[in-house]
């Protein structure tokens, strides 16, 4: 199994490295043809907005929303939690609606107000959060599964092979969330 | 419990602008431009580095009616800049609630001798380094992202090539010497050794690297990248060219495929005229930015 990780901006590097830590074949990916070429994907932390232009841009949007739609599986961290949902509140982005949830953008406020704390995941346990301008899951639809809360909002939801996490497990050295989503997609 | 204003979080908001283009912007309209065209984070300034230039005078932190206008225009990060050394301007940006300071020498320097103390803050800051010592020693201070300074309202990329290569030179030299020698490179560049020894353990700067000072064309935001920058500064060069908006979507597509010469063609046709620039050779010492704070 190859899985991708989207490097048109944002902290793809180090997704890639908990993958290379892990053990995992992967590959960084910019094009629609590379796209095709993994077995699923990691959308990175990053700017949203900028990333939804990139993928409009350079034609990966329809290509990812086709692949998605036969089940190919995405995890999403943070701008990529916002790029997977259905309904983005504020619209700006759109979301590619590949999972059934809605997000709210820079939830918590600015970045005085990002923060770290202490999660206890399903089946993961303790885990180092690390909250950065960072969105909320403010719906979730039927058939989703919530694995993690801060203050009673979602911050890591499940739906068929989709992840959303809201926060960055790729900036500690811990990877047993990307262990957890390659254990999901078996 | 959950912690605000660590380094983590600091750090890890550079982090997420990776791969990305910081536009300077000095009015909503031109913040919405740059939003529009895939700015990872706008700076909010006053005057754009040309301007500071031409005009003159001493050069200040932004207006906050200015910054705030800004703040509620996009929803990117928002950057200002503030004098080097003076705290308040660096108070006053932090209780406007931006996201990230750049405690820069293109406005005038109010110490003659330190910077701000940046641990004091909860906001991240972004320091800019012409070598090694310098980026250190800001790292020192509790920045938390560093840029080349280059020279910064010229268009002319040649500083900012002669700062990163330096700066990547100094870092494999780090990484090759054996620990007795870094004590004297340590006294040699006036970099504090903790942090030489934090560069050789993790065989890299430890926070974010971007470009900045004189990037004015896509193929200028390529080379940066390609010499190992994590991202690019873009000041005078979008809103002092004839089309901007073209511009900064190009720029923004080149730091992606910086890699990619075919797309790098494509992106950089028809964008009309760049900005003029001034080659940097030609400035006099006094007119130099990049040797204000060391």
């Amino acid at each position: 199994m190859i899985v991708g990780v989207l490097g048109l901006q944002g902290d793809f590097r180090e997704h890639l490295q908990a993958l290379e830590r892990m053990g995992v074949e992967r590959r960084d990916v910019r094009t629609p043809e590379a796209l095709q070429e993994v077995d699923a994907l990691i959308i990175p932390g990053g700017e949203s907005t900028t990333l939804s232009k990139l993928m409009n841009m350079y034609g990966l949007t329809p290509v990812l929303q086709k692949q998605a739609r036969k089940g190919f599986p995405v995890y999403g961290t943070c701008a990529g939690a916002i790029l997977i949902a259905k309904e983005v509140e504020d619209g700006k982005p759109q979301g590619l609606g590949l999972m059934d949830i809605t997000v709210a953008r820079n939830a918590y406020g600015r970045q005085l107000d990002s923060f770290e704390t202490d999660l206890n995941i399903k089946t993961i346990g303790k885990f180092h959060g690390i909250f950065i301008r960072a969105p909320k899951i403010t719906r979730c639809g039927s058939g989703t599964e919530i694995l993690a809360e801060q203050d009673g909002d979602p911050v890591l939801v499940r739906q068929g092979a989709m992840l959303a996490g809201t926060f960055h497990p790729e900036l500690t050295h811990d990877s047993r969330v990307h262990e957890y989503f390659l254990r999901m997609i078996g | 419990m959950a912690e605000r204003g660590t380094f983590k979080v600091k750090s890890g908001l550079a982090e997420m602008l990776k791969g990305g283009v910081i536009m300077d912007v000095t009015n909503a309209e031109q913040a919405r431009i740059a939003e529009e065209a895939g700015a990872v984070a706008v700076m909010a300034l006053e005057r754009v580095p040309a301007d500071i230039r031409v005009q003159g005078g001493v050069a200040r932190m932004s207006d906050p009616t200015k910054v705030k206008e800004i703040m509620e225009t996009v929803t990117i990060p928002v950057m200002a800049k503030c004098r080097i050394g003076h705290f308040v301007e660096a108070q006053i940006l932090e209780a406007l609630g931006v996201d990230y300071i750049d405690e820069s020498e293109v406005l005038t320097p109010a110490d003659p001798e330190n910077h701000v103390d940046k641990f004091k803050f909860s906001v991240p800051f972004v320091c800019g380094a012409r070598d090694l010592g310098e980026a250190t020693r800001r790292l020192a201070e509790g920045a938390a992202m560093i840029r080349t300074k280059g020279e910064a309202g010229t268009g002319d990329v040649i500083e900012a090539v002669r700062h990163i290569r330096l700066i990547n030179k100094q870092i494999r030299q780090v990484i090759s010497s054996p620990e007795d020698e870094l004590v004297r490179l340590s006294k040699e560049w006036g970099a504090p050794l903790e942090i030489l020894k934090l560069i050789q353990a993790e065989g890299k700067l430890p926070v974010v690297n971007f470009a900045a000072g004189g990037l004015a064309t896509p193929a200028d935001a390529a080379l940066m990248m390609q010499l190992g920058c994590d991202g690019v500064f873009v000041g005078s060069g979008i809103f002092k060219s004839d089309k901007p908006d073209r511009r900064a979507r190009a720029i923004v597509q080149a730091v992606t495929y910086f890699n990619d010469a075919a797309k790098l063609a494509e992106i950089s046709e028809g964008l009309g005229e760049p900005m003029k620039g001034r080659e940097a050779k030609s400035l006099e010492p006094q007119e130099l930015l990049q040797t204000r704070g060391h």
